[in-house]
């Protein structure tokens, strides 16, 4: 697949039927550019479930070393983390410009 | 050997689905296509074709099982008929767009309204710009013999197109002829098994109908463009190797008795043989009348057809569909715009014949080149001719 | 904040989430809407279904925010050709996979083969099709994320809308309510075509979920799971709500969690006792126009349907909420 920007690519470039060969290629993208707000979490209060993790439609929460999670660059900021956080850890911070 | 055997041109076409070792078919009934479906769920059914056979509920169903199918490496093949080629219409152009070289028999027939199961090309030609290889037939045997090498054509891989076989409903598809089937091991020496260049295989995934943002759509269809354009070279390929073997050779425009004709009639599908009798009995009478046949249709041979009027004064084009409210029938409209550059080109008329399953007897031709003889001294009364119209 | 109200909704202790498959096969990087419900359902969807698989995507949100060229959030082998026909072109995979394998031209494992659509894509324009492929019984799961509209386009009713709902093609107005028809009931339909395994799903009951993804593949011919997606954009409520608006819409009885297995229905989730309809409903901006009467009138129908489904299942009735004109605030 060409790295090119897209309104660079030439029609010869393309694969046939515009057949895209590399699976998961969207990891390129860094929907996090969209976020307004961020988790953060309290790790004194976190008990290391992986609820969040699973309530994130991004799978923008990765697990840590030492068990703990924290976001990714593809949070988008949505906070469902910090509804369905089973122990109330994770706020909702806004994101500085 | 080859041996000769006589039977209904739908029959025969089924049998040469089975040569071809399809592997996957989707059909819905429709009439004149019946015969053809029903064979080939004979031959699945008995053993005698080693295939899946999907009774869908639609065309529109079976051209989408067909994507299906074809995008996860089964050779596939369909057919079906006016209404049902309307219905598949948004998803023929996405199988030719994800270049997946299905195979589909359209027994050409009439489009409602009002309703008719009869003959004519307004399906077809309504299908036009779908971006597939489109091919007309004229007799039994090209019916056989080009359903067999469309899956040559289609499964190459720098075609990868999806290729029509058109054959004219009923006229053609329900009649018996004699012909010559070759054997087995002839068309799996022609045909060997189909290897996809992409499909749909957990261990090497990808994806398929991406959507385009507008930087980028243009060269998807560029592609699409040059494929079927470069289709040419391989389809000419493909029917001189099957020429070599069986002697039967084909060509994009077919010429018959052209040789110092003044005035060409051009025809597509079976009413050729009907012109060849009338074009015999003209010269006869002294006319310098010859006749082309269309039989490549997409990609649109313009090279041989220039080539093909060469030195004629008058090109009489019989469509067997209208363009309603539009400039010309469609196979004037693209025969006219390829001679519009040409320094010497012919004078053109136009004639509709033959539609819904209007009896088109060798008169039909003799009547049209005279009348076109007396307008080509007073002018054409009207842009074109819906020829044998009452009122 | 619910205490522990996440995992003891789903009878799973909360660190099962730790357990739960880490391979991502649907990616980040996909341009859903913030908080979009059915992304994290196809998300755990996809875990479910695991590596050997191939998806067919109807035209619809999920498709579009996933595979613009040049990427794609999918791991699986992939293909979308239009809105209508995915369970056709399902229907042609499977078939496809079938003689592949005869002529043994298959070199792994055969693949599931999984379609995947909006409630348009499936209620609506994709029926026929999918009633089709039911019919024939090909060996396939079909999943429809059902956010009760087409959001894709802009918010505009289906069949699967519920009553009252405010869409831009059902506004209310002076002589409007919003949608005045039920949903659609595409569950039952599923199940009047005889099929082995239908059943309802959420994301936010995701172990329910995933098990019945699990079991659908792993059932022999057609299965259909229905699930509900809640989208914060088409039901103007807030990102942080939507796994929380799942399980309102299960507590309430409005999407109760079932499964039909040859026929024989049984309950997944049952709540012990019905939250008032209200609860769901208030967070949401799509019913924010409806009045008492027509609040009252969905407590009423709710609860009717959710008899008649405890009947089917033969299940004990929980502890329902008291009808009054004036329902109760949000009980949280």
């Amino acid at each position: 697949m060409s790295s090119k920007p897209m309104d660079q690519v030439t029609w010869q470039e393309i694969e046939v039927g515009a057949v895209l060969t590399e699976p998961g290629s969207a990891r390129a993208y860094n929907t996090g550019d969209w976020r307004s707000q961020h988790p953060v979490w309290t790790k004194s209060r976190c008990i290391r479930c992986g609820v969040c993790w699973t309530v994130c439609p991004e799978a923008g929460i990765s697990e840590e070393p030492g068990g703990y999670f924290d976001m990714n660059m593809y949070c988008k900021g949505c906070g469902i983390c910090a509804k369905e956080c089973v122990t109330g850890c994770i706020s909702m911070v806004p994101e500085e410009e | 050997m080859a041996h000769r055997v006589g039977m209904e041109v739908s029959i025969a076409v089924s049998h040469a689905v089975q040569m071809s070792r399809a592997e996957a078919i989707a059909a819905y009934p429709i009439t004149p296509q019946t015969h053809i479906v029903e064979h080939l769920s004979s031959m699945v059914a008995n053993g005698e074709l080693d295939a899946e056979f999907v009774n869908v509920e639609s065309e529109h169903s079976a051209i989408s099982t067909c994507i299906g199918m074809s995008a996860t490496g089964a050779r596939t093949y369909t057919a079906t008929s006016s209404q049902g080629l309307a219905l598949m219409n948004e998803i023929l152009f996405i199988a030719s767009a994800l270049r997946l070289p299905i195979v589909m028999t359209v027994a050409n027939r009439a489009l409602s309204g009002p309703l008719s199961i009869w003959n004519d090309h307004g399906d077809i030609m309504a299908a036009r710009d779908i971006g597939w290889i489109q091919i007309f037939v004229e007799n039994g045997q090209e019916s056989f013999d080009h359903s067999v090498m469309a899956f040559k054509i289609a499964e190459n891989h720098k075609v990868l197109l999806p290729t029509i076989i058109n054959l004219d409903g009923f006229i053609l598809s329900h009649v018996v002829e004699a012909m010559e089937f070759p054997e087995q091991e002839l068309v799996d020496k022609f045909l060997p098994p189909y290897h996809p260049r992409f499909s749909l295989d957990p261990k090497n995934p990808v994806t398929m109908g991406a959507f385009a943002m507008p930087e980028v759509y243009t060269e998807v269809k560029m592609g699409h463009q040059m494929a079927l354009t470069g289709s040419y070279d391989h389809i000419l390929s493909v029917w001189k190797e099957w020429g070599d073997l069986t002697g039967r050779h084909y060509k994009p425009v077919e010429k018959y008795k052209t040789d110092g004709a003044k005035i060409l009639l051009l025809t597509m599908g079976c009413l050729s043989e009907v012109a060849e009798v009338a074009v015999d009995e003209m010269r006869d009478a002294g006319l310098e009348v010859g006749l082309l046949k269309l039989r490549m249709w997409r990609p649109f041979p313009f090279a041989d057809l220039r080539k093909a009027v060469e030195g004629a004064e008058l090109l009489i084009v019989c469509d067997r569909a209208l363009s309603l409210g539009g400039a010309a029938p469609p196979v004037l409209a693209e025969v006219r715009s390829a001679f519009y550059e040409m320094p010497n080109r012919p004078r053109t008329a136009s004639f509709v014949i033959g539609l819904g399953g209007r009896d088109i007897p060798p008169g039909v031709f003799k009547d049209i080149v005279a009348q076109a003889q007396a307008e080509a001294q007073t002018g054409p009364t009207e842009e074109y001719h819906i020829f044998g119209v009452r009122g | 904040m619910e205490k522990f109200g996440y995992a003891q909704s789903q009878k799973f202790d909360t660190y099962a989430s730790r357990l739960m498959p880490r391979e991502e096969y649907f990616t980040s990087g996909h341009r859903s809407c913030q908080g979009c419900g059915e992304a994290l359902a196809v998300r755990w969807v996809c875990k479910a279904i695991g590596k050997d698989a191939i998806i067919a995507h109807a035209t619809g949100c999920m498709e579009i925010v996933s595979s613009g060229w040049p990427q794609t959030a999918w791991m699986h082998p992939w293909l979308h050709v239009a809105f209508e026909n995915t369970s056709a072109v399902a229907s042609g995979i499977e078939s496809a996979l079938k003689i592949l394998e005869r002529k043994g031209k298959l070199t792994g494992p055969k693949p599931k083969v999984v379609a995947m659509g909006g409630d348009g894509g499936t209620t609506d324009i994709g029926l026929q099709s999918l009633s089709g492929a039911m019919e024939r019984g090909h060996n396939f799961t079909y999943v429809c994320w059902d956010n009760e509209a087409y959001m894709n386009t802009g918010i505009q009713r289906s069949s699967s809308t519920p009553y009252g709902a405010m869409t831009t093609t059902s506004p209310p107005g002076k002589m409007s309510i919003g949608q005045h028809t039920q949903k659609k009931n595409m569950v039952a339909i599923a199940v009047a075509h005889g099929i082995p395994y239908v059943a309802t799903a959420s994301p936010s009951y995701m172990f329910d979920l995933y098990f019945k993804v699990r079991k659908a593949l792993e059932t022999p011919g057609p299965a259909y799971i229905h699930v509900l997606s809640v989208c914060p954009t088409g039901w103007r409520s807030a990102t942080e709500l939507s796994v929380r608006l799942g399980r309102y819409a299960v507590e309430t009885g409005v999407f109760p969690l079932f499964e039909v297995e040859n026929g024989k229905y049984r309950m997944t989730v049952e709540p012990p006792k019905l939250r008032p309809v209200q609860d769901y409903l208030k967070p949401q901006g799509r019913f924010r126009h409806l009045r008492d009467k027509e609040r009252a009138h969905i407590q009423k129908y709710t609860l009717a349907q959710y008899q008649l489904l405890l009947d089917k299942c033969g299940a004990a009735y929980p502890e329902f909420p008291v009808l009054t004109e004036e329902t109760e605030e949000e009980t949280e």
